[in-house]
């Protein structure tokens, strides 16, 4: 039974839930978070939408079939362990650069990482709730 | 050296990309890159030849002594040019026959994924290297003899070509170790200048048994000849190259490569003489029973890898010369006849010697590239196969290194084997022409390229071999001796025992021949006793190996999920439990310390909740019981100064209870199945697993740990990893490997997940 509370409330959630968990995602590696509660949180975004307005509608909102960010995230994750292997350090070495910019934000493969372990959690996880949604 | 064999491995990859662009031309243009590397090969022949070897390294595994290391002497020399030659002559041979073929990109990267690695075993200098080189053909191999994968004759060749020469890879690989370490070095260059310590060694005899059996194996020597005829489903092209000019003598390879080390010992002579005679009797009598081309000329080839290998077995230098010379010899005129057989295949739609005939009027050229090979096969002059049959007498001729007996056994397989090449190589061209599903017309250009070019190079060589063949055999024979041979080919050894025996083989031989059809028909013993041979052992433990699987499959996996719990839950209590109680031992907290009252208030929530999921009227109420018991924990994750953990716990129970509930949907409506005792025992294996937990948790408090690693976690995560977060940076940075393992499972879990619900799907 639809409930017009729900899919209202999922509505905004849906965008509100997608920016925390790319804030747990981002803020992860100096304070609480990282790339697997932030996969969960996104994934729970879609899959309240799914609940309140069907799984058809959850999967137009991801664009993207979840085995796809799944696939995706795996590559990343061994795509960011290259660059040690590149500088003659062992697979998965870190390795940082300082942006000149916003007084010197730093960026380094274990983002790249961190956003890899997100997208496999995302999609491995809507995977499962999509394809038990729609049986 | 190291760019040669990764060019192959790239070529591998690049052989689909190439044929889908390119459907009608991909064989020639494929066929480019073997015949380059054949002539840069071709162009070492005079430096190896005058004694140098290049070598080149590239470390693998330092710590354990484990180097890519390759080196170009004559032996390997030799053998490389037989691969990337025939390899060359194949690729374009294998572009007509299988031309439109939807599958052609896969063969060709199977085809080169097996010349690469045929290439990197016979240039390896590191035996585990070159074991990984050798797996790596019998993984090819299995693909290229089920290309055909529709077919479950194809499927169950490929299985059983796989099953013994990777098993005997297996025993090889230990018998490798050992010799590692027995010499101390896994470099063979290394270990020939210790074989004399290797052969005096208590171990010397395991190692040899162990190798010997690996390259019994690949090299299809009695008992294990069996797989080969078998493979024969493979696609021509294949059977050509793998199963008779290269793959199968890598065993060959590997006692020439060895026999410095572990030969010349009376027990290596009196271990690898005999098989290689049996094999070379064996091979050849069955060859005479057989009606099927590819069948004929497969077992004609177990005879010869036979031969070589009784006379790497025999040792002497007239032996392992004759053994070169022989190896070339075949390589060339089976490759010919292998080629020839697809062809007269390929345009009559039947490869049945006893139902073709006559050809030679509609396929002229075949039939004539047909006739040199055979007279290469069947020793006759000027070809070079005369010249290998000459040396071959001579290494066997009673005196040092031969033996009466082997000089019978020799005699008798090499007069079957004239008939073997008349059959083989005459009687689907000669008499009175049959009526064939199709009808034969000469082969297109790349059918006939190959079988011309090995039969005429089998006719050169027999015509000069002194400057085509002679260098490399004498330096590939050298190699193998360990010492540097002076030989010399000639056609004309003027009026010696050996051609009396020649001419007393072809006469035998062709009188054979002309009987053929009589052994055809009362000879049928033979095959009664092959019933009994090998090929049933292997089938009857296949049988065994498969009521086993079943038998234990049928107790261990019920099917039925509350089986599994039981039998996992149980399990581990019970291991851990006896580990626990043995090896560490609980001491119970005396005193409760110091509790807060909202830690007690917790506590009897988390309980209550518990106690209600078990209770619940309905499954929807249990799984909300239980978020309650998981947003609990996490509560305490909080209290404890665990905000990560709390987080996660979080979200993972809220997607639970999601995934619970989406399940629950499909459920039959609740019920109590299970009788008042089935409760009371998965009650007492619940406490059991939970008081568990408890103890082993309070044993894991009770340790000292091992204060340094989470102080050097704590130190470095802002100097070395640049992060505040210790969790994270350990997840992302220190152990990121671990991660990517877990997260793989989470990947390929996710999948299955997907797959078993579609499959469900569908079948409904």
């Amino acid at each position: 039974m639809p409930s017009l509370i729900l899919s209202t409330a999922a509505r905004y959630l849906l965008p509100l839930l997608l920016l925390f968990s790319v804030f747990l995602l981002l803020r992860g590696h100096d304070e609480p978070g990282g790339g697997f509660v932030g996969g969960l949180v996104g994934a729970a975004a879609f899959v309240l939408v799914g609940i309140a307005a069907g799984v058809d509608q959850a999967r137009r909102l991801l664009r993207v079939d979840p085995r796809a960010a799944l696939a995706a995230g795996l590559l990343l994750a061994v795509a960011s362990g290259l660059p040690g292997v590149a500088l003659g350090r062992p697979f998965l070495t870190g390795w940082w650069v300082t942006l000149p910019v916003a007084g010197g934000a730093k960026l380094g493969t274990p983002l790249l990482f961190d956003l890899a372990v997100y997208l496999v959690v995302l999609g491995a996880a809507l995977t499962i709730v999509f394809a038990l949604m729609e049986e | 050296m190291i760019a040669a064999v990764a060019s192959g491995f790239a070529l591998a990859l690049a052989a689909p990309w190439i044929v889908r662009r390119a459907p009608a031309h991909a064989g020639w243009m494929l066929a480019l890159a073997p015949a380059a590397m054949t002539a840069y090969l071709a162009a070492q022949v005079p430096a190896v030849a005058a004694g140098s070897i290049a070598t080149a390294a590239t470390a693998w595994i330092p710590t354990l002594g484990i180097a890519l290391s390759f080196r170009l002497d004559g032996l390997s020399l030799l053998f490389g040019l037989l691969i990337t030659g025939v390899g060359a002559v194949v690729t374009v041979y294998a572009g007509g026959y299988l031309a439109g073929h939807p599958q052609l990109g896969r063969f060709f990267a199977s085809l080169f994924l097996f010349m690469a690695s045929m290439l990197g075993l016979v240039l390896a200098d590191d035996l585990i290297a070159m074991f990984v080189f050798w797996e790596l053909t019998s993984v090819s191999s299995y693909l290229l003899i089920g290309f055909d994968h529709d077919r479950a004759e194809a499927r169950s060749a490929a299985l059983q070509a796989l099953l013994v020469t990777a098993g005997g890879g297996l025993v090889l690989l230990t018998g490798l170790l050992l010799l590692g370490q027995v010499g101390g070095t896994f470099a063979v260059s290394a270990l020939i200048a210790h074989a004399e310590a290797v052969r005096g060694h208590v171990l010397y005899l395991p190692v040899l048994v162990l190798i010997l059996v690996g390259a019994f194996t690949k090299s299809a020597q009695v008992p294990f000849h069996f797989w080969l005829p078998s493979a024969m489903e493979a696609p021509t092209p294949v059977s050509a190259y793998l199963h008779s000019a290269t793959m199968v003598k890598a065993g060959v390879y590997l006692l020439a490569r060895l026999a410095p080390v572990l030969g010349g010992t009376t027990v290596w002579t009196a271990l690898v003489l005999p098989v290689g005679a049996a094999t070379m009797l064996v091979g050849a009598l069955l060859a005479l029973r057989q009606t099927d081309l590819k069948r004929i000329l497969a077992y004609s080839t177990v005879s010869a890898l036979g031969a070589l290998t009784a006379l790497i077995g025999a040792g002497t230098p007239a032996a392992v010369e004759a053994a070169m010379v022989f190896l070339l010899a075949h390589a060339l005129y089976k490759g010919a006849l292998f080629l020839v057989a697809g062809a007269v295949d390929h345009e009559t739609g039947m490869r049945d010697v006893s139902r073709v005939g006559g050809l030679r009027r509609a396929m002229p050229l075949t039939a004539a590239a047909a006739g040199l090979a055979a007279l290469s096969m069947a020793g006759l002059p000027p070809a070079l196969g005369f010249l290998a049959k000459e040396l071959l007498y001579e290494a066997v001729w009673p005196g040092p290194g031969g033996a009466a007996w082997a000089l019978g056994v020799v005699v008798v397989a090499s007069a079957a084997l004239v008939a073997v090449a008349g059959i083989a190589g005459v009687e689907p061209f000669a008499g009175p022409a049959h009526p064939t599903p199709r009808t034969p017309h000469e082969a297109p250009p790349s059918l006939l390229v190959g079988p011309a070019l090995l039969a005429g190079l089998g006719l050169a060589v027999g015509l000069a071999p002194v400057w085509t063949a002679q260098p490399l055999v004498a330096s590939a024979a050298g190699a193998t001796l360990g010492a540097p041979v002076t030989l010399a080919l000639k056609l004309w050894h003027g009026f010696t025992p050996a051609l009396g025996l020649s001419v007393l083989t072809v006469l035998a031989g062709a009188t054979l021949y002309a009987t053929r059809s009589v052994l055809r028909r009362d000879a049928a013993w033979l095959d009664r006793a092959g019933r009994l041979g090998p090929a049933a052992w292997y089938d009857w433990a296949m049988r065994a190996l498969l009521a086993a699987a079943r038998d234990q499959t049928r107790l261990l996996q019920s099917g039925y999920l509350r089986t599994y719990l039981l039998v996992v839950v149980g399990t581990t209590v019970a291991v851990t439990g006896y580990a626990l109680a043995t090896r560490v031992g609980v001491r119970l907290p005396t005193a409760l310390g110091d509790v807060r009252s909202y830690e007690w208030v917790l506590a009897a929530a988390i309980l209550l909740a518990a106690l209600g999921a078990v209770r619940a009227p309905s499954r929807l109420a249990a799984v909300a019981a239980l978020g309650a018991v998981g947003y609990g924990i996490a509560v305490v994750f909080i209290l404890y100064g665990a905000p990560d953990l709390a987080m996660t716990q979080f979200a993972v129970e809220t997607l639970t209870v999601i995934l619970f509930v989406l399940v629950l949907y499909r459920m039959p409506r609740f019920a109590r199945y299970s009788g008042t005792a089935a409760r009371v025992r998965d009650a007492l294996v619940a406490t059991a697993a939970g008081g568990l937990m408890t103890l082993l948790l309070l044993a894991a408090t009770g340790f000292s740990l091992e204060r340094r690693v989470s102080a050097y976690y704590a130190e470095s995560s802002v100097p070395l990893a640049g992060g505040r977060n210790v969790v994270n940076v350990i997840l992302v940075d220190f152990r990121a490997l671990d991660t990517l393992g877990e997260i793989t499972v989470l990947a390929i879990a996710g999948v299955g997940v997907y797959a078993l619900m579609r499959l469900r799907a569908r079948t409904r």
